[in-house]
């Protein structure tokens, strides 16, 4: 899927950054730049972060109030405190899947270690930011997101790398879903148009348990892979896989979602709400698999502009007869008579155009909370203002 | 002001030949059967541009608009309420009323439409009686000087039709309006000061509101 990439090219030298006592003592640039990408320098309305710079974790932080009911730290401290930590490890996502599987584990950059405790109701997101500031390196980050029984909580991460010419950034995400679990993650990608992007997703997601996978790439980049898969296991589990993605400049976006149903009455939904213009590219992709009894939806809307191209690629493979798999995808330019309709309000075309385009992006989609719904709505709002 | 109007669509000729002159404050009011070319007239007023102006003029508060893009009519001060009017997904009602006001609220309970229609995307799952409500809603935002009502007394249960009629009747104490009607069901609710009977792109008569009924119903479109 997608342009392949010369590894070769990616330089794995990069300067070793000290660590800071408070997030607030990034410098300005950085901080602005995190900023953008969702997370919160002065940690109000959250319970705690992590934040790499490049190769280096610089600042790490559970909030007193939070302490016992998480665990932030970087992958490679969590390998070398807790030996079941190695039980998780390529459990999810196979080490051999591709060149990038296997470059983030002969050239391992840390990554964030996430893990809620048994039974914590986490009332604030935790926040990550991978942030990569070295032009021509690659950043080979692996995640590890665990949700253990009983717990309910929300992560933001935000992933930038402003002004960068080139770059590649390789996220591994492994994501256990535990029993009676509620896990809402959501990435915002605020990349630059010079540089790759390759994570690699899987949650394995238990009984009762409810996984939310949001991706919102509103910025151009050169190239984004994206196929998280979720396997609902677990009987009455639910994995709803949403992405929200602008394809701007020259961008190439192959971004999909996939939903195994194994347990019984296990649901799933991919949602994916796409703009593209200029000369970008976007293939949107959704798979479900039916191989117990369950349903799941795959939703797909696609605007396209200027000379950009969207491909709508949903796929329903049921494998037995007690699955119920759907799908319904619609792509297009934006249809003159609502053009016309929000005109007669009193918007010129651009502000028409613009309101629609704001409109299909929306987070609203995303099934957050109402706080960080309004957070993230400005987030992509100004996102989608400098795209458009 | 209408002048001489030709309008077409495509290479059909709709309107031919149309004159009306809506004053300060009147509320004239438009009938005819169902092809006539009555939603084409109220989109040309507007300037949606499927129609063509062929020949002819429009001129509102003394300016020719005939060439002016949509927008610029609703600055001046036109507002339509769409017969058919678009599902946008993404786009909020409150969206859209917010463009003119912040009192969403109120302009929502004005139409008869609970705070939860603000936050729906515009005329998705709404039914034909709360689509109108949102037409109305999004004109008593804008508070245009020109309303035109384009059918909107079709799909809308008695009772609505008596509350908004109510609040259509104070609404034209403040505008002038043309009200496009195929039955002549709004006008048991609000007040006219002229009615016209349009028959095949022309208009066929016009006269007090009461008159022109009474002979469209004795003797039917076709004969008068």
């Amino acid at each position: 899927m997608g342009a392949d990439l010369d590894l070769s090219q990616y330089s794995r030298e990069a300067e070793a950054w000290e660590g800071i006592p408070y997030l607030s003592q990034l410098p300005d640039d950085t901080r602005k730049s995190a900023t953008l990408a969702g997370v919160k320098d002065d940690e109000e309305f959250r319970c705690g972060t992590y934040f790499q710079l490049d190769h280096s974790v610089i600042f790490e932080s559970v909030k007193r109030e939070f302490e016992g009911q998480i665990e932030i730290m970087s992958t490679k401290e969590a390998l070398e405190k807790y030996d079941w930590v190695r039980d998780y490890w390529w459990r999810a996502v196979a080490v051999d899947s591709d060149k990038y599987t296997a470059q983030a584990e002969l050239d391992f950059d840390n990554g964030y270690f996430l893990r809620a405790l048994p039974g914590a109701k986490v009332t604030f997101p935790m926040q990550a930011c991978l942030f990569m500031s070295q032009n021509g390196i690659s950043q080979n980050v692996h995640n590890l997101i665990i949700a253990e029984e009983g717990s309910d909580v929300q992560i933001i991460t935000g992933c930038t790398s402003p002004g960068l010419g080139r770059g590649l950034h390789i996220g591994i995400s492994e994501f256990f879903v535990k029993k009676n679990c509620k896990l809402t993650f959501t990435m915002i990608h605020r990349w630059a148009p010079g540089v790759d992007v390759r994570p690699r997703a899987v949650a394995m997601v238990e009984d009762n348990a409810t996984f939310t996978n949001n991706h919102i790439c509103l910025n151009p980049l050169r190239t984004l892979q994206l196929y998280p898969t979720a396997y609902c296991s677990g009987e009455n589990s639910i994995a709803n896989l949403n992405s929200i993605l602008f394809g701007s400049g020259n961008s190439r976006m192959d971004v999909g979602g996939r939903v195994v149903l194994v347990g019984r009455n296990s649901r799933g939904h991919v949602v994916t709400r796409c703009v593209a213009k200029g000369k970008a590219t976007i293939y949107a992709r959704g798979q479900i698999i039916g191989q117990g009894e369950g349903r799941a939806h795959i939703d797909c809307r696609g605007l396209i502009a200027d000379d950009a191209n969207i491909y709508a690629i949903p796929l329903l493979d049921g494998l037995v007869k007690d699955c119920e798999l759907s799908h319904e995808a619609a792509v297009g330019k934006i249809r003159e008579e609502d053009l016309w309709y929000l005109m007669s309000r009193g918007l010129n075309e651009d502000e028409a155009t613009s309101l629609i385009i704001k409109g299909y992006l929306d987070p609203g989609i995303l099934g957050l909370p109402k706080e960080l719904e309004d957070e993230i709505k400005g987030v992509a709002e100004m996102a989608t203002e400098e795209a458009l | 002001m209408i002048e001489n109007l030709q309008v077409s669509t495509g290479e059909k000729e709709i309107l031919k030949g149309i004159g009306l002159s809506i004053g300060d404050g009147e509320t004239h009011v438009l009938i005819g059967p169902n092809g006539a070319g009555k939603s084409c007239l109220a989109m040309t007023i507007m300037g949606i541009p499927i129609y063509t102006v062929d020949k002819g003029k429009i001129t509102f508060d003394g300016e020719d608009i005939t060439a002016l893009p949509i927008h610029e009519r609703a600055k001046l001060g036109i507002g339509l309420a769409f017969q058919n009017p678009p599902v946008i997904r993404g786009v909020k009602l409150k969206d859209i009323i917010s463009l003119h006001t912040e009192k969403v609220d109120d302009i929502l309970n004005k139409a008869y439409l609970s705070q939860e229609f603000g936050g729906r995307d515009v005329n998705l799952g709404f039914s034909g009686g709360e689509r109108k409500r949102s037409e109305l809603a999004q004109l008593f935002a804008m508070e245009p000087k020109l309303l035109l009502l384009d059918e909107i007394d079709s799909g809308v249960d008695i009772e609505s039709m008596e509350l908004l009629g109510k609040e259509i009747n104070s609404f034209l104490s403040s505008c002038s309006a043309l009200i496009i009607t195929h039955l002549g069901y709004i006008l048991n609710y609000v007040r006219a000061d002229k009615a016209h009977v349009l028959l095949n792109g022309k208009i066929a008569l016009s006269g007090k509101p009461e008159e022109v009924l009474k002979k469209v119903k004795e003797k039917g479109f076709g004969e008068v």
